[in-house]
């Protein structure tokens, strides 16, 4: 039984089909890259796998234990962060409110969970800082520590390095394999296809032929040749 | 100094500085909220919206306009906030449709419909705000003490809850947090706020209330604790100011208290730059 699995989604707005027929699964452990142009659908997989939106067509399974709302979500930055008055301490802290139900303040066991995964992602010297005067890397490790809060099981990240320069890039990919060294599986949309198949397991390409396999089987396949022939000019 | 001693002999004195003082409270709580969702306008258009369910509550001949003011007032709160960032017309267009549109009908109804012989002087009661908060009943001073009783215990015991949907709204959703039940509180109880500070300050001077004590505290503080706390207490502190200035120098109330805000967000504004350059 897979964490998660989607069968036959077909996704998008209203009468605007984004993607059809999207079949992939996530194991425990996992380390899944999910790329594809701009514009292919892959933030639309995301918000759906969230429950922000419902799949046109489709099924999504959740399973081994995980409960639909035992996701991690490493989110793009939104414009209402940039000027928000709020300590990193506040920040990880309200990655536990999902545990607290009707209850209205933290338990002891909260904040415990907050401090270990704020020294978790190295962040703990700044606690008492505020969020927005915290350079894009350091923001970064932050709403980690805030997804670990709320779960370990599955962390999905949108564009987890995108605005960051090359080398707290190198950083953050570390991290985040070291995450799911520990345990964590990681869904992860990129932009980047050489990061995705230096570190994950599997890929899912979104596309007009959608690709779902392990990444040996990508660079094999007809998509990821493609793509690869075009990131490795633009690297060269 | 007797003399302004000898204004708290009066009772409506007393009962306007309490009033005043709860009103700004609450205003100020959900102030930090709502600037940070960019909904900074959104007391203007929830006040014209009573405005003029105001108008029609008269027209139709109903003697206490609250019971029509508030549901209205309430319902388009729900409908404005819920929808939020998914809504077909964005956040600012639509309160600035629903303000416009409702102040055109109430007034165009008042017109139509007239109540009293003064027409004009009417609306520039309800949109300026008037003496009414020197003529405030006993009734009306339990009635707003008991619901700013209300508005600070449900701000507080959902307090942690109200942060995390400001700050990531998608996040909080996705983490399974019931992101749409929270912003339905937050809602009803703007609408709330708003209807009963009409009575202080008058529609178009709400806004006011709502924003410059947010405005104020985000100038010099960085965390959501202190910023929340320190809008409450500047809002208090500057309602009471503009109350009591507005006696001495025999001034309108609501723009008095407007006033005392505007002096205090410059203030604010130095003291953070002063702030800012010392770190650098």
């Amino acid at each position: 039984m897979a964490l998660l699995t989607c069968e036959n989604l077909s996704l998008g707005y209203e009468n605007n089909v984004v993607v059809k027929d999207l079949s992939f699964q996530v194991d425990a452990g996992d380390y899944l890259a999910i790329v594809g142009e701009n514009g292919s659908g892959k933030s639309t997989l995301m918000k759906t796998v969230l429950g922000l939106i419902k799949p046109l067509f489709g099924k999504i399974t959740f399973g081994e234990g995980l409960k639909k709302n035992e996701i991690g979500y490493l989110p793009q930055q939104t414009v209402v962060q940039k000027d928000f008055p709020a300590s990193v301490w506040e920040v990880v802290l309200s990655g536990c409110l999902s545990k607290m139900g009707m209850r209205p303040f933290y338990s002891k066991e909260e904040k415990r969970l907050a401090r270990e995964n704020m020294r978790k992602m190295g962040v703990t010297s700044f606690e008492k800082r505020s969020y927005k005067e915290l350079s894009g890397g350091q923001q970064q490790r932050v709403l980690l520590a805030r997804a670990l809060c709320a779960t370990e099981k599955l962390i999905l990240l949108d564009e987890p390095v995108s605005g960051l320069d090359p080398k707290v890039t190198a950083e953050m990919y570390e991290t985040i394999k070291e995450l799911n060294d520990g345990g964590t599986a990681i869904i992860m949309i990129s932009h980047d296809v050489g990061a995705a198949i230096k570190y994950a397991n599997k890929i899912l390409h979104v596309a007009g032929n959608v690709f779902f396999g392990s990444t040996d089987e990508y660079l094999q396949s007809a998509a990821g040749k493609r793509f690869l022939a075009v990131t490795e000019e633009k690297y060269d | 100094m007797t003399e302004f001693f000898a204004y708290f002999q009066f009772p409506f004195v007393r009962y306007a500085l309490i009033v005043g003082t709860l009103i700004a409270l609450c205003s100020s709580l959900l102030g930090v909220t709502l600037v940070l969702r960019r909904f900074s306008f959104i007391g203007d258009g929830l006040s014209h919206v009573a405005f003029g369910a105001m108008a029609v509550a008269a027209i139709v001949g109903i003697t206490n306009e609250m019971l029509l003011a508030m549901p209205v007032t309430i319902v388009c709160a729900v409908l404005l906030l819920k929808s939020g960032r998914n809504a077909k017309i964005k956040g600012d267009a639509a309160v600035a449709m629903i303000s416009v549109g409702a102040l055109a009908i109430g007034y165009l109804l008042m017109n139509v419909f007239p109540t009293s012989s003064n027409v004009s002087a009417d609306v520039c009661t309800t949109l300026f705000g008037s003496m009414s908060i020197l003529t405030l009943t006993n009734f009306e001073v339990w009635l707003c003490a008991g619901i700013s009783v209300a508005v600070v215990v449900i701000y507080t015991i959902f307090y942690n809850k109200i942060f995390a949907v400001t700050f990531d709204e998608s996040f909080s959703k996705a983490t399974g947090v019931k992101s749409d039940a929270y912003n339905l509180v937050i809602a009803i109880v703007t609408a709330i706020v708003i209807v009963l500070a009409m009575k202080l300050v008058g529609s178009l001077l709400i806004s006011a209330l709502i924003i410059f004590p947010a405005l104020s505290a985000m100038r010099v503080f960085k965390n959501f604790l202190s910023v929340t706390i320190a809008s409450a207490v500047i809002s208090v502190v500057c309602s009471i100011t503009g109350i009591l200035a507005s006696i001495l120098l025999k001034t309108p109330v609501g723009p008095t208290i407007v006033i005392a805000d505007i002096v205090t967000f410059a203030g604010f504004f130095l003291a953070g730059m002063i702030k800012g350059a010392k770190r650098v």
